[in-house]
């Protein structure tokens, strides 16, 4: 970190300066799940490697394969003032923890009226393209989105990954931090120590004035690839990164639409009841009579993610899939 | 065999805390039989000692996680009873500031941590609450409630998985009262003894008449000192009965009723007040006490009644740390 240079980083090692800085920053940080200690070889893609040689087995500690164990032992511990971590390797395993996050770490700071808090940060992995099937690469952020009390995070470059994970982890409230399995070795620049992204706000990556588009996590990169292209015909595109999906920052969605007066939504979790939908719907009912075209939804398909190469890449929404829903929006204008 | 007067005191801390329970109990079903308070009842008529006794066991301070069928529990536990029937009144004075609810009592000033409507689902909970104890090395208890009909759930063999690898401070207390919602045990549990589950995970299982006041709390007693001494969990089952259904209004027409008369026959309050008269506790004294738990349900009661109702703003408040926008 005192290098001249600063070398490019991964998402992964994005993840791990985060829980380092927060372990170091704070002895109530303490990590949950299956294999991450170095024994194990710090985690399924080694986020976490070295920190329970750093910080000791106690504070970084392996579980069985007990999702509800892992959430509801890092639930008890934030009640009563610890910071837990807990990582459920992949989002599909989440659902066997639903209970313990949807019924119990989102409501009880309601339900015991503001007696107790549940500061904790549930990370979890996902992400189609790399042929892991129908159980190990869906994106379920719309279910998190859909519980009051839930906040669902989720990152679309390196230096954010960094700083929107420490301040998950410092934040006072339960957050579903999602990390994209794809692109979890790709390498970025890397933040300043210490930096930290604030939940709630979303980020203008480009600004543009014919259409928005808001999108989230991986998608992002292709949403910036689809604009560079459609700029060499003269198409001048904003691009919204939410980074908090939920609760999502519309005063930025909307002033960006309310600018641009079109809008499309791109995300890689199935289109339908998606959290497109909730985007979609709020554009609509604050700037109806201000837009020049429908807003439109790029997701993926209404099928389970399959295996097959060919399958996958047809399931999975695409550059192209953006740029027909941007020139739709256009052509109404 | 010799009484000593500590025993006599300790079953006499147990019998003020039963009685407690039984009073509030007999004052919820006045009033909801009444139609003053309109809410789904779960009783602990019948499994009032069982509490008690645990609760003596315990500190101030320890925790405690327990389900919808809590106030056992909750009142054993010290939880103050007008704040208790005021949150089951919905009121702004009521523990939650009546957003939780009776299935959901909370005051951690009492230590009752989290009370659940989700069967099954404060054993992984509680074990966070041991896990913070043991890091923070402060010498605190958590015990989890729960039914018989809790340990055919997956949180249960998870948690107990956990809690005796991690030798969580933790007290695991199965009230086995045989019947979960109106299926008797037989026909959804294939083994006789849920304590024999414990047993399966390494962790000492215990099962004990808890109807019996001395039983139980000598058998509480040893849990909680294993724990405090950092030995790990106990699984205590502990036997008792359930008199008034699942749920009020439930008529248990699917119990026996042989089974059902020869429960109440050993109803466990007037036979622990029967010991305690035996134990040269006067009648005078018993009586005194009596009339002032009658006195203090009383109260609480009517203070549930005459508070106010919380602010519709509440609804904004306690979602997350912050506000919610209107």
């Amino acid at each position: 970190m005192s290098e001249a240079k600063p070398k490019k980083i991964t998402f992964g090692q994005a993840f791990h300066m985060a829980m380092d800085e927060a372990m170091a920053n704070d002895p109530r940080v303490i990590l949950l799940g299956e294999d991450i200690g170095d024994e194990q070889g710090g985690g399924v893609f080694k986020a976490t490697v070295g920190l329970s040689t750093k910080y000791g087995v106690k504070r970084v500690r392996t579980t069985p394969i007990s999702e509800q164990a892992i959430v509801g032992a890092a639930i008890g511990a934030a009640i009563v003032g610890y910071k837990p971590i807990a990582e459920i390797m992949l989002m599909n395993f989440t659902t066997v923890a639903m209970d313990m996050i949807v019924n119990h770490a989102a409501k009880l700071r309601f339900m015991s009226g503001g007696q107790t808090k549940v500061p904790l940060t549930i990370r979890t992995m996902t992400g189609a393209g790399a042929g892991f099937g129908g159980q190990h690469s869906d994106m379920l952020e719309a279910w998190f989105a859909h519980v009051p009390g839930l906040k669902v995070v989720t990152s679309s470059n390196q230096a954010d990954a960094k700083g929107l994970l420490l301040a998950s982890i410092e934040d006072d409230n339960p957050v579903i931090f999602i990390e994209n399995t794809v692109t979890y070795a790709a390498a970025g620049d890397p933040p300043p120590p210490g930096y930290r992204v604030p939940l709630g706000k979303a980020r203008v990556v480009q600004e543009g004035s014919d259409v928005t588009v808001i999108s989230y996590g991986a998608a992002v990169a292709k949403v910036q690839a689809v604009a560079r292209k459609m700029a060499a015909t003269g198409v001048s595109v904003e691009i919204v990164d939410l980074r908090t999906i939920a609760p999502f920052d519309a005063e930025t969605v909307l002033n960006s639409v309310g600018k641009t007066k079109r809008a499309v939504v791109v995300h890689e979790a199935v289109t339908e009841f998606g959290v497109g939908a909730e985007i979609s719907s709020r554009i609509h009912e604050e700037l109806f009579s201000d837009l020049e075209a429908p807003v439109q939804r790029v997701g993926s398909r209404y099928a389970p993610v399959p295996v097959s190469p060919v399958l996958e890449q047809d399931w999975l929404y695409s550059e192209e899939k953006i740029e027909r829903a941007i020139n739709k929006t256009l052509a109404k204008g | 065999v010799k009484t000593s007067t500590n025993e006599s005191d300790i079953l006499l801390d147990i019998y003020k805390r039963a009685k407690l329970v039984q009073q509030a109990d007999a004052k919820f079903h006045q009033i909801i039989s009444s139609g003053q308070l309109r809410i789904i009842y779960y009783s602990p008529r019948g499994q009032e000692v069982v509490s008690a006794a645990m609760m003596t066991a315990l500190n101030p301070d320890d925790y405690l996680v327990t389900i919808y069928r809590g106030i056992h529990d909750h009142l054993s536990k010290g939880l103050p009873p007008k704040e208790l029937f005021a949150e089951f009144a919905g009121k702004v004075t009521g523990t939650c500031k009546g957003k939780g609810g009776p299935m959901h009592i909370t005051h951690p000033a009492t230590g009752v941590m989290v009370t659940t409507g989700v069967v099954g689902s404060g054993i992984p909970i509680a074990n966070g609450l041991a896990l913070a104890s043991q890091l923070e090395g402060d010498g605190k208890v958590t015990v989890c409630c729960f039914g018989d009909g809790a340990s055919n759930i997956g949180a249960f063999h998870e948690g107990l998985n956990m809690a005796q690898l991690w030798k969580l401070p933790v007290v695991f207390l199965c009230q086995n009262n045989l019947y979960g919602e109106h299926t008797r045990m037989a026909v959804s549990t294939p083994i006789k003894s849920i304590a024999d589950r414990g047993v399966a995970y390494g962790m000492k299982s215990v099962r004990v008449n808890g109807n019996d006041a001395s039983q139980m709390y000598a058998t509480a007693k040893e849990a909680v000192a294993r724990a405090r001494a950092g030995d790990g969990p106990t699984l205590i089952e502990a036997m008792t009965f359930r008199f008034n259904g699942h749920l009020m209004g439930d008529n248990s027409h699917y119990i026996p009723r042989k089974e059902m008369e020869a429960a109440k026959a050993r109803d466990p309050v007037p036979a622990l007040r029967s010991k305690l008269l035996e134990m040269q506790i006067s009648e005078s004294q018993l009586d005194d006490i009596e009339a002032h738990i009658v006195q203090v349900i009383e109260e609480a009661a009517q203070f549930g009644f005459d508070s106010e109702y919380p602010s519709v703003e509440e609804n904004r408040r306690d979602v997350l740390d912050v506000e919610i926008a209107s």
